[in-house]
C-alpha cells in the first residue's frame, strides 16, 4: 500500500462544504418529492439519496484519500445489492401475480 | 513511520503503524459490506412490497410525520460532521476538542432517539402496530389500499427504522467507550485507530438513514402535497 496516504488529514473546511451540501440536498430531496415523474419518482429519490452517500463516503469516510482496495472492497457489496434487487424487480415486473383478494389479501 | 522507531502502538505483526491501520480499515469496510447486504434484504423486501402495493405505501408513508423524519435527517448529518470533527481533532492531538465532539456526536444520536420514541409512540397510540389489532383510519387510504396491505408498509416501516435505531443505540455505546478511552489518554496523534474505525461505523449508520427517510416519508407527497 503507497505511503501517500500516510497522515493525511482532511481540514475542516472541506467537512463544513459537505456537510452543507448535505443539508442543501436534503432539501433537494423533499423538493423533488412534490414532483410526479410517474414510474421515475423512486429512482430520482435514490438518485439524490446515492449522490449524499457518495458525498459521505468519499469525504466524511476518507475514501477519496484511501487506498483503492477500500473502495473496491465496499463497492462489491454495493453491486451484489443491486443485482439482488434488479433480478428481484426483473422477475415480478414481468410474471403474472394473482390478484389481491384471491391471496386473502 | 520511520524505520528504527518501533512506536508502543505498533503490534508486533504489522510493519508499521500505516500497514496496521490500513489493515484495521480494511477489516472495517469488509464489516461494512456485511451491513450492506444485512439491510440490504430488507431494502430487497420492501422494494418487491412497494411494487405490489403501490397505493397502500402511499396511504402509510403519508400518514408519518414528514417534519420529524426531516428534524432527524438534520440531526443525524449534523452528527456525522461532529463524528468527523472528532476525527480531524484526535489527529490533531486536540483530545479536549475530541471529547466535546464525542459527546456533542452521542447528544445528537439521543436526540435522535428521543424524536423516535415520540413518533413511535404517537402511532401505537392510534393503533398502527402491525398484528391482531392493526387499525388504519379509512379516509387516509389512498386508491386501492386496504387496511391489510397498508399494514405491510407499517412491518416494514418498524423493521427498517428499529434495525437503524438499534445500530444508532450501539453507536452511543461504542462512541461513549471512545469518549473513555480518549479521556484516558489513550488517543494520540500517532494512534488514533479507534476514532477513525468508529466514524467509518457512524456514517455508515447515516448513510443508511439517507436512503431511509425517503423510502419511508415521503412517497404520498406529490399525490397529497
Amino acid at each position: 500500500m503507497s505511503k501517500s496516504h500516510e497522515n493525511h488529514i482532511v481540514p475542516v473546511s472541506t467537512y463544513l462544504t459537505i456537510f452543507t451540501i448535505l443539508i442543501v440536498m436534503t432539501g433537494v430531496t423533499l423538493w423533488v418529492a412534490f414532483h410526479d415523474f410517474g414510474i421515475w419518482n423512486t429512482p430520482v429519490a435514490m438518485l439524490i439519496a446515492s449522490f449524499k452517500a457518495t458525498l459521505v463516503l468519499l469525504f466524511f469516510m476518507h475514501l477519496k484519500y484511501s487506498p483503492r482496495l477500500m473502495t473496491i472492497v465496499f463497492f462489491s457489496s454495493a453491486y451484489m445489492l443491486a443485482l439482488l434487487i434488479l433480478i428481484v424487480m426483473a422477475d415480478i415486473t414481468t410474471r403474472t401475480i394473482p390478484a389481491v383478494s384471491s391471496v386473502g389479501m | 513511520m520511520s524505520h528504527g522507531h518501533k512506536s508502543e502502538f505498533l503490534a508486533h505483526h504489522f510493519e508499521d503503524l500505516e500497514q496496521q491501520k490500513e489493515s484495521a480499515a480494511l477489516g472495517m469496510w469488509l464489516f461494512l459490506c456485511t451491513e450492506v447486504l444485512f439491510f440490504g434484504g430488507l431494502f430487497c423486501c420492501y422494494a418487491y412490497y412497494k411494487y405490489r402495493f403501490f397505493d397502500a405505501f402511499i396511504s402509510g408513508s403519508h400518514h408519518l410525520d414528514i417534519k420529524l423524519g426531516l428534524l432527524n435527517t438534520a440531526v443525524l448529518i449534523t452528527s456525522s460532521l461532529t463524528m468527523a470533527l472528532a476525527v480531524h481533532a484526535a489527529q490533531k492531538g486536540a483530545r479536549g476538542r475530541t471529547s466535546l465532539m464525542l459527546l456533542l456526536t452521542i447528544a445528537l444520536a439521543g436526540v435522535f432517539l428521543v424524536v423516535k420514541y415520540f413518533e413511535w409512540s404517537t402511532k401505537f397510540h392510534h393503533g398502527i402496530i402491525p398484528g391482531h389489532n392493526f387499525q388504519f383510519p379509512a379516509e387516509d387510504l389512498y386508491g386501492g389500499a386496504t387496511v391489510k396491505t397498508v399494514e405491510i408498509f407499517y412491518s416494514l416501516y418498524y423493521c427498517m427504522s428499529g434495525l437503524h435505531g438499534i445500530h444508532v443505540i450501539l453507536g452511543i455505546v461504542v462512541i461513549g467507550w471512545l469518549w473513555w478511552i480518549n479521556q484516558k489518554g489513550r488517543i494520540t496523534p500517532e494512534y488514533n485507530v479507534p476514532v477513525e474505525m468508529v466514524g467509518l461505523y457512524w456514517h455508515f449508520v447515516d448513510i443508511i438513514w439517507i436512503f431511509l427517510f425517503p423510502l419511508l416519508y415521503l412517497l404520498g407527497l406529490h399525490v397529497h402535497g
